[in-house]
Parts: C-alpha cells; structure tokens; sequence
C-alpha cells in the first residue's frame, strides 16, 4: 500500500487540519471535535449538518458554506461518526431556527445521527432530518436495510441549503429535502477496489476483466460482478437501471451528476457523460445543468456513479442558487 | 455472581480479545461489508482500556455505564451506538449492586440484548450480533434454570454463541450493510456476531478462573 499518510491511526485529523490551513475562508473546525463549520458568522437560518465516514472528500466538508451546509461531521474512513461529534455540530450551527439533519441511509449514520438529534432536542434545539437513499442497485425491501444513500445526497444539500439561505421555515426545509429526495436516483460501478489505510489491503479484488456493479461508497461489494465491458455499455446498463425506477418522461428535465469514486480521471468521467447524455436526448428528456467531477468519492476506487435529478420549476431555481463552497461554486 | 473485580477483569480481557481478533474482525466485515469492524472495536476498546485505571472506585454500574459511553463515542459505525447502548442498559440494570448474582448476570445480558435490539430494530435471523447473543443467553438461562454454576452456564452460552456464528454463515443478510449483497452474503460469518461470541469466551474465561 503506497499513500501519502504519515501515522494510520491520523490520517482524518491530518486531512481536516490541512483542509483548515487550506480553504480558511470556507470552513472553521469546532477545536477538539472532527466537525467543520463555515468560517462566516453564523446567520439566522435553519441550519444544515450533514456528515458520514472520512473518505468521500470533498463529501462532506467541501460543502460546508453559504448556500449548502453549515456544518459537516467526518467520522473515522467509511465509519458512521459519533453521537457526541454530530451533538457538536448542531450545537455549534443551530442560530435558533433549527436544524435538519442530512442522514444517508446506512445502519450506523442513522443510529448515531439519532441519538445526537435526542441529545440536541433534550436541550430545546429543534431538530429534524431527513435520510437520503438514492441508490438504485439495492432492493428496497423488507429484506433490506433499504436503498443506499449515495452521490445524490450532494444534489439535497444543494437545494434544501439554498431554500435555508431563503429564511424558509425548518419544515419547508424539511419538506424540499424530501422531494429531492424522492426524485433522485443513482447507480454505481467500480473497476478497481479502494484500500482503507487502516486495513492495509484492498476491500476485495477484482480482476483487469471484471467491473463490480451496484458498488456502494464505502468500498463493499456491489450487487453484481460482471465481466469488463466497453464505457457505453456500462452507462447503458446504469442508466436502464436508473430509467426503470425513475421514469422520466419526454419534456422532463434532468439535473445529471456524474460522480467519479476518486480515482478516475475527468476523462472517463466525460466519456460516460456523452452517452448518458445520447440516452436522455433519445428520451426526450432535457438536461437542465450536468454536474462532472468527484463530489463522493471512496478514497483511491476506479470507478463512477450516475445521478439522475427530476426537476421542477423549484428545484431547478435553487439548484441555481449561490453556493460558495470548496467544492462547488456556482 | 460475579463481583466488581471480575467485571473490570471481564472488560479488561474482552479489549485484549478486540485487538487480538482485530485483523480477523476487519477480514471477515471485509467480505460482506467495509472492513472497519475490527478496527473500530480495538479503537473503542483501545480507550477503554486507558479509562480502566480510574474504574477502581467506580460501582457496577458506573464501570458498565462508562464502557458504554466510551464506546459509543469511539467506536462510531453501527457497532459504537449497538455495543454502546448494551454496556450503558446493562449498567443501568445494575444499580445499587456491589456484586452480581447470577439473576443480576442475567438482567444484565438480558437489557444489553434488549438495548441493541432497541437501536438496531433487528430480530434473530437477520445475519447480525444478534444471531449469537440471543442462542448464547438462552443457553446461559437454560443452565442456570437447572441449576449449574454460573462457569457451566457460560461454558453453555459460549458454544450456544459459537454455533450462532456458524448459523449466520448460512442465511442471507437482512439487516446492516451486509444486506446490500442479497444472496451473495449467504456463505460468510457475521463480523457482529463473531465479536460478540469473543465477549462470551471472556465472560466464560472470567468465570472459569475463579473456578465458579
């Protein structure tokens, strides 16, 4: 294993300290807690506070600041955070009018985020939240945990920050969340496995002539292991996926994300652009604005994930919104 | 029973456990799941384990209660807030106790399964900690009701956990992020289930030393 780390036991602390030293005009850390605040003076809105395991960069912290979150919690790599962390980051953000939880849909987020959201209430912080699962690879079922939360969670950071800079009430907060939510669709495959510093060794293997389907973001398998085949193929299969459960139907417009899991250079990345793109104009389906890049990405993965954003007339104003974060600028 | 000497004894050998197993751990929750359990647990545990010397003059309860908090902000995932809230409901159940008798061993393990199943809303079957806690508390329940010692009743919980670790290997995963693989979990060992099985062998190697 060749990183750029120094003592394993330290790579979430040295990565945020040197996101401070970096990006101080975004972001602020809560001194001694793994949480990053924006580094203006807090304002009286509701308040966003997201979080999840370190090693999605720029997820979460690189979307810390006017216009998307207040604060970001960064647990251990791939490890849900806290309790007392994410307590912490409501407490720090909360200027009186709320705060909404963004929670991706795994076991151990969703417990901890609930008991810091007990704790906060125990002290009068009134808190709600909202659980993002917009991967489409897992069934939701009652033999599942539910459908992952995915690269689609950017998308309601996004928009329910924007409605919050709007001096909107917790509960349209809230309520704008959930309809992201329920318009959001994502699928991911990965050609290489990333490598956790602390395990030392990749997550599982795969072969130069496999492509792991259904990968989720924290390096476990996916749902499928398929022989390798050409980046439109691939996208085909995605995206089928993606159009089954969505539904989109010609004259509706689309906010695309393609998301890289952080080892894949921008090139790929554009080549799957293009055929999602043939794909959706096959559709009749208009593309209002295409997000490239990696927003949630799982450390050194090969590999992508395809976002699809029904929208409408509100939805497609705030995605517009100004947003003045490390990772996204607009 | 058990007293105060051997519940610190108790956590003090299930952190060894959690660091001896920590590789085996990560490997098995590699396999169907992100590979952080062994390391989370020997992290939590790792804190635990500096906190010890300053149980001495704690209760029971107060000991329980502090793994369970310290867990809980140490361990993150799903096992910190699972394993968290076993250790601070098994406190709870201890309160006013100086020492434990067997019915208090019982209440203790009975609220720690209660608390996990309270937070992780699973069931036995599901391909989790479950799967061998509730085989090994039934079996310790079973001994006692007919009368072994608490030693013979956790030798008895031991195998019961054991077996429930072989059990998970053949079901399918519904719950936790081992679910996400559908069918492709059926064949690998619960990494949840397995720590829990450890924290029987050094619930049962504390019994057997002071030959209970």
């Amino acid at each position: 294993m060749k990183k750029f780390i120094n003592d394993v036991e330290n790579v979430e602390n040295e990565m945020l300290e040197g996101i401070v030293l970096a990006h101080p005009e975004y972001v602020n850390r809560i001194p001694g807690f793994d949480v990053l605040v924006r580094a203006e003076k807090k304002v009286g809105k509701v308040a966003l506070v997201s979080g999840g395991g370190s090693g999605h960069e720029p997820a979460h912290g690189g979307f810390v600041g006017k216009g998307m979150l207040d604060g970001a919690v960064a647990g251990a790599i791939f490890t849900s955070p806290t309790p007392d962390q994410v307590f912490e980051a409501i407490k720090a953000v909360d200027a009186g009018k709320g705060v909404l939880l963004v929670v991706k849909n795994y076991t151990g987020d969703i417990m901890n985020f609930e008991m810091a959201a007990e704790l906060a209430e125990a002290e009068g912080i009134k808190v709600a939240n909202v659980v993002t699962n917009d991967d489409v690879a897992v069934e939701d079922s009652l033999y599942t945990t539910g459908r992952r939360g995915v690269a689609g969670t950017i998308f309601v950071h996004k928009i329910a920050g924007a409605k919050a800079e709007t001096g909107a009430s917790l509960e349209e907060v809230h309520a704008t969340a959930e309809k992201v939510i329920a318009n959001v669709r994502t699928m991911g495959v990965a050609l290489k496995p990333c490598t956790v510093p602390a395990a030392g060794k990749p997550g599982f293997e795969l072969s130069d002539e496999e492509m792991e389907l259904g990968i989720g973001i924290h390096g476990e398998p996916g749902t499928e292991r398929k022989p390798m085949q050409k980046a439109d193929e691939i996208v085909d299969y995605l995206m089928s996926r993606i159009l089954k459960d969505m539904n989109p139907k010609s004259g509706d417009e689309v906010a695309v994300m393609i998301n890289g899991a952080g080892a894949t250079p921008p090139m790929e990345l554009y080549i799957l652009n293009r055929r999602v793109s043939q794909i959706l104009a096959d559709k009749g389906v208009k593309v209002f604005k295409t997000f490239v890049g990696d927003f949630m990405t799982s450390i050194d993965m090969a590999g992508a994930s395809i976002t699809l954003l029904k929208l409408d007339n509100e939805l497609k104003t705030l995605l517009l919104a100004e947003a003045e974060t490390i990772a996204l600028k607009m | 029973m058990a007293t105060k000497a051997e519940v610190l004894d108790f956590v003090r050998i299930y952190g060894d456990k959690m660091a001896e197993h920590r590789q085996e751990l990560t490997d098995l929750d590699q396999a169907i799941g992100d590979g952080d359990h062994g390391i989370n647990m020997n992290r939590g545990f790792k804190a635990v384990d500096e906190k010890l010397p300053t149980f001495a003059d704690k209760t029971i309860e107060e000991i329980l209660k502090a793994v369970g908090m310290t867990l809980v902000s140490k361990v993150g995932g799903a096992s910190g807030p699972l394993y968290g809230t076993a250790f601070l409901r098994a406190g709870a159940s201890a309160k006013g106790k100086e020492a434990l008798s067997d019915q208090d061993v019982i209440l203790a393990f009975d609220e720690g399964v209660g608390g996990i199943q309270y937070r992780g809303k699973a069931v036995k079957g599901e391909k989790t900690i479950l799967d061998s806690m509730i085989p090994a508390i039934d079996a310790m329940k079973r001994s006692i009701s007919e009368g072994k010692s608490m030693t013979v009743a956790l030798e008895e919980a031991e195998k019961a956990a054991w077996a429930g670790v072989e059990y998970t290997k053949t079901i399918i995963a519904t719950k936790g992020r081992a679910s996400y693989l559908g069918e492709r979990s059926i064949g690998h060992q619960d990494p949840g289930a397995t720590s829990m099985a450890y924290l029987f062998q050094a619930a049962r190697e504390v019994a057997q030393k002071s030959g209970k």
